[in-house]
């Protein structure tokens, strides 16, 4: 504009800056009303949702998207955080690494964005180095690089309330309570049916850590991706080498085909444990058979007993906005992507604390990312109770302080049978520390100190 | 009246042999490129170049490279998203084991900077070099069974090589410098002083780095395709017997086809990996990816460079526009209070659109997108007295 005002004279220059404007409100007024209300307003906080909704994993997908879309559109029903009013914008990415980041790129002009959560390992990986380029916050809830709990070399990543790394030695305590002791578990058998895919992988070296403290035999049952409903060659290997406990990595598809598999050679279901991607409803009811004592990891409570879920059937579902069925609420996947939302959302109003009521930058978040401190009063205040753990950041632990629960699916419905079991964190920070300052050394990052 | 080659008079050998050969031609291609060099990264936005061009570009080579066993030489390949792979793993063995000249010969290159640009900072494409070489090599390998078996049959050894390959990639941990998911970062490269790769790089350089070496692909498919080595691939293409019978060996001509395509394809890997993905990641290169490389060049034209720009443009950029067209009728959707349609549905219709879209170029025009220029070409030729 300078430019060409510079070169007429200040009347001629005054009209057409009124032209101007006047065209420019035309054209708000004309886009407004062909805009849904989610792309409106500029000083919205802006949730760019990566969901796959379709494909083998889609059945997964679908319940984390409704469980977090549903807890935005509570927030908005009630005026907001503080105000600020949130929008979202879906994007199809079918568990794709390439499509996840085009679909991360197509979104993130949209707004002030909150937070990214692609639910998939492989997108978070090929996102570490764009989030920090784009000052955005990369919020891989319990998933993606275990070794961004290290908050020195990825300071824009977070990845409470436990990574796999831990949520494997908190399944191994499990195992060893139940064996009376470690001493037992000298040549005892433990397998590891996992998704080939970097999701499926995380948790190897870890169980290998752990195989050579403790003399079991760590075995592992690789699911190609491309032939997830298709493990029986696997099963009879599984039958002939008998292991004494098997854990599950699984997603989508695999899971039910899994359960399925284990039920027909009668593996004894309570010895079978799954990840807390590998224990939802969808994977035992879609695994046709009773699976009766079927054992699941998580961080939440099961069922919706917390007063959120009671308000988001009221003022969501009731009020006709309901994302997803009604029945879905208080399943696990739909808990989560509820627990995921809540998350940012307690984020916002912790950077909201230090820099004022309106729509945050990504920095901004970031802060609010890594003081979070929520307290039981807290998530009691929030109606939250049971959907997400107690949870406290730092400068340089990403992940809290790592625990889980054990549920047990008693041929109807999950049940919690264990209190916090937590993390062995001495055996994991230690490698979280050693692949960090690799990935920093390989990429030339600067360590920041915390102090 | 365009495209006539009457008064076009070739007065030396050198005009006699130019690629483009009308006056006419030349020009178009010249003012394409200077369009796609100056005025493309000046007036579209990051994410049309991020997204849309640069992986369009990366698929081209890709496409170029698949062209060449295919098109040129008629083998069948499944193993495209294979060679890419391996591509992109090497490149990232390479790059983190000798970062600089001096941990591999001792000595570095000379750092010299002229208004801000370092000639000499050229390691990056010495290295994507050098995994063309190896890729060469092992898509060589791959390629020695095609001396005996042909057809869909070879179709079938090469997949051998996509599941070998990606296997091999993630049960050894080696190849991604012992990182615990099997997944590696691509760390941020640079060339004359400017940084091409990563997320840190402005999309321009990364857009112009991709442009430049693609520009190359193409001349040196063009140009391979003309000299005696294409010659002796179309004739193997053609038929096999004749060409052994006037004395082409379908040894050397096979398996340099291999070897070319996959050198090829080899870089292209590593372009997606290092450009696209920002991480080297076996889940980025299944058999999928190979038959969407076999699907640009089928649909693009076998056997023509141009083919293998239109078929990746299809095939690259058809699913996203159908998708961002249809999610941005939503809005007008629901003003006209008709409700939205989910984006689960979107996908849905985006797979199915661009699935009827492939059946109905093929049946229409079986020889493919540049088939179709031809005879455009054809027509303008005669145009505006066809009879």
């Amino acid at each position: 504009m300078p430019g060409i005002a510079r070169r007429l004279t200040n009347r001629e220059a005054r009209m057409m800056k009124r032209t101007l404007i006047g065209t420019a409100a035309a054209a708000a007024v004309l886009a407004g009303s062909l805009m849904t209300p989610a792309t409106l307003a500029a000083e919205e906080q802006f949730f760019p949702l990566l969901s796959y909704r379709t494909g083998p994993y889609g059945a997964n997908g679908a319940q984390l998207a409704n469980g977090q879309i549903d807890y935005l559109k509570l927030i908005n029903a009630k005026g907001g955080v503080n105000g600020v009013m949130l929008s979202w914008e879906e994007c199809e990415t079918g568990y794709k690494t390439d499509v996840g980041v085009e679909c991360y790129e197509r979104l993130k002009g949209n707004g002030k964005v909150a937070a990214v959560s692609p639910f998939s390992t492989g997108i978070t990986y090929a996102l570490l180095e764009k989030a920090v380029a784009d000052q955005n916050v990369l919020f891989t809830m319990g998933y993606g690089r275990t070794s961004a709990a290290d908050g020195r070399v990825f300071p824009w990543v977070f990845n409470f309330p436990a990574t796999y790394w831990s949520q494997a030695t908190s399944i191994m305590k499990y195992i060893i309570e139940q064996e009376g002791g470690v001493e037992n578990l000298n040549g005892k058998k433990i397998g590891l049916v996992l998704l080939d895919h970097p999701y499926g992988r995380e948790p190897i070296p870890t169980l290998e850590a752990l195989s050579k403290d403790y003399g079991f035999e760590f075995l592992q049952y690789p699911v190609p991706t491309s032939s997830m409903s298709d493990q029986k060659s696997l099963w009879l290997e599984i039958r002939r080498a008998k292991p004494d406990w098997i854990m599950m990595w699984g997603w989508g598809a695999m899971n039910p085909t899994a359960i399925k598999e284990a039920s027909l050679i009668r593996y004894p279901m309570d010895r079978f444990i799954g990840n807390w991607w590998a224990a939802a409803e969808v994977d035992v009811r879609g695994s046709g058979v009773p699976a009766e004592g079927y054992i699941g990891a998580t961080f939440h409570d099961v069922g919706d007993n917390a007063p959120v879920f009671a308000e988001i059937r009221e003022m969501v579902h009731d009020a006709g906005n309901g994302t997803g069925p009604a029945e879905e609420i208080g399943e696990v996947l739909y808990n989560r992507g509820v627990a995921n939302a809540a998350f940012v959302v307690e984020a916002m109003y912790t950077a909201m604390g230090e820099f004022g009521d309106k729509a945050l930058s990504g920095e901004e978040m970031r802060f609010g990312f890594e003081n979070l401190d929520i307290t039981d009063e807290r998530i009691a205040e929030m109606g939250l109770a049971g959907v997400i753990p107690p949870t406290q950041v730092s400068c340089d632990n990403h992940e809290g302080s790592p625990a889980i629960k054990l549920q047990r699916w008693d041929g109807e419905k999950w049940e919690i049978f264990t209190d916090w079991i937590p993390a062995m964190t001495d055996v994991v920070r230690p490698l979280v520390e050693a692949d960090a300052a690799q990935y920093a050394q390989e990429n030339g990052i600067e360590i920041r100190t915390c102090e | 009246m365009l495209y006539r080659e009457t008064g076009v008079f070739h007065s030396s050998y050198a005009e006699d042999q130019a690629v483009f050969k009308l006056p006419l031609d030349r020009y178009a291609v010249w003012i394409v490129v200077a369009i796609a060099l100056f005025v493309i990264p000046l007036v579209t936005s990051n994410y049309v170049l991020t997204d849309l061009l640069t992986p369009f570009l990366i698929m081209s080579i890709a496409a170029l490279g698949l062209n060449v066993l295919t098109g040129y030489c008629g083998q069948l390949s499944l193993g495209t998203g294979a060679f890419m792979a391996l591509g992109g793993f090497m490149t990232y063995k390479l790059v983190t084991s000798f970062p600089t000249a001096s941990a591999l010969f001792g000595v570095d290159l000379p750092e010299i900077s002229l208004f801000g640009i370092e000639p000499f900072d050229i390691w990056f494409v010495l290295m994507l070099v050098g995994t063309g070489l190896i890729t060469a090599v092992i898509g060589l390998l791959f390629g020695l069974p095609s001396l005996k078996i042909k057809g869909l049959y070879l179709a079938i050894t090469t997949l051998a090589a996509q599941f070998f390959l990606l296997w091999l990639f993630i049960k050894v941990p080696w190849f991604t410098n012992y990182s615990p998911a099997g997944i590696a970062p691509a760390p941020p490269q640079t060339l004359f002083g400017f940084s091409v790769t990563g997320a840190a790089s402005p999309v321009v350089n990364r857009y112009l780095f991709v442009l430049m070496l693609t520009i190359v692909a193409a001349l040196a498919v063009k140009n391979l395709a003309r000299s005696s080595y294409g010659r002796s691939w179309m004739a193997i293409r053609d038929m096999d017997i004749a060409a052994e019978i006037i004395g082409i060996s379908p040894t050397f001509a096979k398996l340099s086809a291999f070897a070319f395509s996959s050198f090829l394809i080899g870089i292209a890997g590593a372009l997606w990996a290092f450009v696209k993905i920002n991480s080297v990641q076996t889940d980025a290169y299944t058999i999928l990816l190979s038959f969407q490389v076999l699907f640009m060049v089928i649909i693009g034209g076998l056997g023509t460079v141009l083919g293998s720009f239109l078929g990746a443009a299809f095939v690259v950029l058809t699913p996203i526009l159908l998708n961002i067209g249809l999610t941005s009728m939503n809005p007008l959707l629901v003003s006209l209070g008709l409700g939205t349609i989910s984006i689960a549905m979107i996908k849905h219709i985006e797979f199915m659109v661009f699935g009827a879209l492939i059946i109905f170029f093929l049946v229409v025009e079986p020889h493919g997108f540049a088939r179709l220029w031809q005879i455009a070409k054809q027509k303008l030729r005669t145009w505006p007295f066809p009879y």
